[in-house]
């Protein structure tokens, strides 16, 4: 049986990892949009340099 | 949180970020300790640290992802495996541990396999005959015999079904897998480490699995530890979001890096950063242990700076490397007309 205390602590702790899942699949999508965009004239810059 | 400390926790992330990208490993390593030093608990510097190592394999996961270097059958695998063989080397850690030798076997064994690993490695890569494996990931492209470990070879060789297909064009026996895993995770829950830097190395050198696609499947591996570690500390209060976000924020583009650069660099290149960057762990570790046992805190500090340079040093030559192999590779095939 799973105490009101632990349950409590369970779900916290399920929602602060998920906070960390949604914020590295933020930056993961940012990133790549950023990446997207910057992406080919970076490197074309470091090919040409 | 001042900004000073939310800058330097981004470029912390960034340098973790792409060795993290490009070896699958180095998480823990780099920012438990680095967290201790800063003078934060140790059950918060394990749990911040743990979450971190979550949210960035899983940025390192999707990219290596994106670039066909994950193999998801043999992650689970490995996951089972690896997971069985923890409960073995925890109860392996709890006889020393009764018998009063935890600390000092512990300490020791991890050093000689961190140098170990790293003299093994550099050396094959430097030989230049532990696998010349291009980064053709194919499914269906075969690798020549000689590119394959001699070990691997002969682990492969053992036909006792089931067999299963592994990315980079082989079969393997489930058994030998699931041996491999089991003896990983023996390793792993001995030493009360990650074991990206045991599982990695064991991947290309007994199963045979391409260096790229054993960084991306080890990635895969450590989204699940890294993810049920930190939940369990999160529930003690543990995990400190000020610390994550802002490592997380540099190493998510770090990530990106270093796995894009697996594509780029030269694999006996990869090798030989790896070999290196765990000889320099090695040395890091023991200078940290006979601080424990001199009762000297500032060699925490020297072991530290050992662990931060040799974190430095790396990434800067796989970047270096990356830069370099782009402007070869634009060199080779010169511009054609439509």
């Amino acid at each position: 049986m799973i105490g009101g205390g632990s349950l409590t602590a369970s779900v916290d702790a399920g929602m602060l990892i998920g906070a960390v899942l949604l914020e590295a699949i933020i930056l993961y999508i940012g990133y790549g949009a950023a990446e997207q965009l910057f992406g080919e004239p970076v490197v074309n810059r470091i090919k040409n340099n | 949180m001042s900004l000073a400390l939310i800058v330097l926790f981004v470029g912390f992330g960034l340098l973790i970020g792409i060795l993290f990208g490009f070896f699958g490993m180095g998480g823990s390593f780099l920012v438990t300790p680095a967290l201790l030093v800063m003078g934060y608990d140790a059950n918060v510097a394990v749990g911040s640290g743990l979450a971190f190592v979550f949210g960035t394999s899983v940025i390192a996961t999707l990219k290596h992802r994106d670039l066909g270097q994950v193999d998801y059958k043999l992650g689970i695998l490995m996951i089972a495996g690896t997971t069985a063989g923890i409960e073995v080397g925890k109860v392996g850690l709890e006889y020393l541990q009764h018998i009063g030798l935890a600390g000092s076997v512990v300490s020791v064994a991890y050093v000689l396999l961190l140098g170990g690993i790293g003299v093994f490695v550099t050396y094959e890569a430097m030989k230049g005959s532990g696998g010349g494996i291009d980064h053709d990931v194919d499914e269906d492209a075969d690798l020549e015999d000689e590119e394959i470990p001699e070990i691997a070879q002969k682990i492969q060789s053992y036909n006792v079904p089931p067999m299963i297909s592994i990315r980079g064009g082989f079969k393997v026996s489930l058994w030998m897998v699931l041996a491999v895993a089991f003896a990983t995770g023996v390793l792993s829950g001995f030493l009360g480490v990650g074991g990206g830097f045991i599982r990695m190395p064991a991947l290309f050198y007994l199963i045979g699995v391409p260096v790229p696609v054993a960084v991306g499947t080890d990635l895969f591996e450590i989204v699940f530890s890294g993810g049920i570690g930190s939940f369990l500390y999160a529930q003690s209060g543990a995990v400190n979001l000020g610390i994550v976000v802002p490592l997380l924020a540099g190493s998510a583009l770090g990530a990106r890096v270093g796995a894009g650069a697996t594509n780029l660099v030269n694999e006996e290149d990869i090798k030989v950063y790896f070999g290196v960057m765990l000889l320099l762990g090695a040395i890091a570790v023991a200078v940290r242990e006979i601080g424990g046992l001199l009762e000297m805190p500032v060699l925490d500090v020297v072991s530290l700076a050992i662990i931060l340079g040799a974190a430095l040093l790396v990434s800067g030559a796989v970047v270096y490397s990356g830069v370099t192999m782009l402007r070869e590779n634009a060199s080779a095939s010169p511009p054609t007309a439509d």
